[in-house]
Parts: C-alpha cells; sequence; structure tokens
C-alpha cells in the first residue's frame, strides 16, 4: 500500500547520485528488498515506471535482489533463516532469533550513462 | 555505462527526520507511543479510556492521524485533552515530516505522554518511524486470529498488543490461545493484553504499563 512512498524515495536517491556523477541517463536501479519489508514487489515497479516518466531515469530497469530473513540465536549463537515467522530458535529451548537481515529496503547501486 | 554504488536506505530520509524528533521530544522528556491497528480495531476508543484514566494524572496530548476527516480528533476534545489533528488526505501512514510539523506547535514541555494515533492500517505504519519511543498496535478479535501471521511486521515491531473487544469472545469464532502462540512465536516476550473498552477489562493494565514507561523517559 505504501510503495508509491518507497517509489518516490528510490527515486529521489537514484537522481541525487546521478546527480552528483553527473550522469545523463539512469539504465538500471538495484535494489535490495528483505523477506520481511512487507513490499509488494508488482506494485513497486508499477509506482516506479510511473514515477520515472520525464526524468532521466525514464525507462530504467528495476532489478530486485531478495534478501532471506536470517536470525542469531541469542543464547547458541547460530545463524538460521527464519520459516514461518518463528523467532524461536529451532535447536535450543528457549533461546531467541534476532534479527540480523531480512528487513533491508536499500537502493544497492545505479547502472548510468 | 557506468556503475555508481550507493547502498542507501529507501526511507532513509524519513528515518532521518524520526531521530529528529525522538531527538526532541527526549529533551523534553516526553514519552512518545505510536498507536496502530486495523480500522474499527478500538484505537480511538482505547485512547478515550486511556484519558478517562490518566489524564489528572499525567500531562498528555494526542496526535490524531485520519485519511480526511476530524472524527476521531473530536472524540478526543470532549476529554479535553490537547488534540491536534494531521488529515494525511488519503495517504494510508503517517511519516516523520508530518509529525514533526505539528509537534513543533505543541508545548512539549507541558507534556509527559505523547499518544500517535495512526491511520488505521496494518500494514504500512509499520514501517514508518515518527519518532516514537515504542509502537503499540491494537487488534480486534472480530479481525480474526489469523491477522498476526498475516501482518507479522506490526507484531514484530510493535513492544505491545491489546487483543479488543474481548466481552464478545464467545460470540466470535476466535481462538484467543492460537492468536497469542502466534504472536509471542513471531515475537518472543511481546505483552500481550486481552483488553475491552466496553467493560474497562485490560485496560488498567495498559495504562499500568504506559505510566512505567513515561516514569522510566522522565528518569532518563
Amino acid at each position: 500500500m505504501h510503495e508509491m512512498a518507497l517509489a518516490e524515495g528510490i527515486l529521489d536517491i537514484a537522481l541525487d547520485y546521478a546527480k552528483q556523477n553527473e550522469a545523463k541517463r539512469i539504465a538500471e536501479v538495484g535494489l535490495l528488498i528483505g523477506e520481511m519489508s512487507g513490499v509488494e514487489q508488482e506494485s513497486l515497479r508499477f509506482s516506479f515506471d510511473m514515477l520515472v516518466k520525464g526524468t532521466i531515469a525514464e525507462g530504467a530497469k528495476l532489478v530486485i535482489k531478495d534478501v532471506p530473513l536470517m536470525g542469531k540465536c541469542s543464547k547458541c549463537g547460530k545463524e538460521f533463516h527464519i520459516e514461518h515467522y518463528d523467532f524461536w530458535c529451532p535447536e535450543c529451548k528457549d533461546g531467541v532469533l534476532t534479527t540480523i537481515s531480512g528487513r533491508e529496503m536499500k537502493v544497492e547501486y545505479l547502472e548510468v550513462d | 555505462m557506468a556503475e555508481i554504488q550507493v547502498m542507501k536506505n529507501i526511507l532513509g530520509e524519513n528515518d532521518r527526520i524520526a531521530a529528529e524528533n525522538q531527538a526532541m521530544f527526549a529533551a523534553k522528556g516526553v514519552y512518545v507511543v505510536n498507536l496502530m491497528g486495523s480500522p474499527g480495531a478500538g484505537k480511538t476508543s482505547v485512547l478515550e479510556k486511556t484519558m478517562e484514566k490518566l489524564k489528572d494524572e499525567l500531562k498528555m496530548a494526542v496526535i490524531e492521524g485520519d485519511l480526511f476527516t476530524s472524527k476521531d480528533a473530536d472524540r478526543i476534545e470532549r476529554h479535553g485533552v490537547p488534540v491536534i489533528q494531521i488529515n494525511t488526505a488519503g495517504g494510508c501512514h503517517l511519516d516523520a515530516p508530518m509529525v514533526q510539523k505539528v509537534a513543533q506547535q505543541m508545548d512539549l514541555d507541558n507534556l509527559d505522554l505523547l499518544i500517535v494515533e495512526n491511520v488505521g492500517n496494518l500494514v504500512c505504519p509499520a514501517e514508518f518511524a515518527v519518532g516514537e519511543d515504542d509502537k503499540a498496535v491494537v487488534l480486534s478479535i472480530t479481525e480474526g486470529d489469523d491477522k498476526p501471521l498475516k501482518y507479522p511486521l506490526i507484531f514484530k515491531e510493535s513492544a505491545i498488543a491489546m487483543l479488543n473487544k474481548v466481552d464478545i469472545l464467545p460470540y466470535c469464532n476466535f481462538n484467543m490461545e492460537s492468536a497469542k502462540e502466534d504472536i509471542t512465536t513471531l515475537h518472543p516476550g511481546m505483552k500481550v493484553l486481552e483488553i475491552s473498552c466496553t467493560t474497562g477489562q485490560g485496560i488498567d493494565e495498559w495504562c499500568d504499563w504506559l505510566k512505567k514507561k513515561v516514569a522510566e523517559k522522565k528518569n532518563g
């Protein structure tokens, strides 16, 4: 539901970095999107494609890298992929998993001309 | 063609302003809670009960997020607590710049507790920090016991969950045990309260929780 706000954030960052690097055109925008970020990717792409019209990012390809939801156990220190949002350690009896990745919403890189 | 490394948070600008808000509230020792939940979950009713209990004990104010109307703000105003309305004009959540704009007009020197009632929505408000100390989520049992796992982020991000309308539990197909188990699976140790704004059940516990948080904030 807030994908338009995210698309605006992405475009702002992209245009800012393109300007700093004196780029004439943005061809590709790489994103890191965590498994637990709640981003609806189709809707993000749709919003982004609408917003870029008339900017130097018009037609830019949005490349999304999914980042798995990983947690580290407070007791045994092992790292696990968190399944079904279960934040209890699958090995220790009462260890709790602290999120170490999977909440990202980042612009990773730009491809520019 | 050249590649530029960026590694920047998409919501970085919101987070930056949320941090400014947090510093502004911290400087005045104001405890801020971001109250979230679906439309009709009972956020405003919880607020009304909270004001009845706490307004003589604590200096309170409310920021009321609403899509278009001032219906909720009018309900708050009747209790004699200062309230500022933010209309998001269709926006599905409050963000840090909106809260900053109105907080700057508030008398923060004369305030212990600021409750920000977010726009009714179980998804977006969880992503947008506004400068709060804690998030709190209200889920009404009529919404169904499957909601915590369907909307995990809001339960993961909140410090406390209130399961509201428990007075009508006998008439609802809501499995309390399974809902609580799902909540504490995705957020081990989370405080979960069964409340009813009709009977007043659980409201004291919620108010005690708030009072403790306010005291902790005052004592730095």
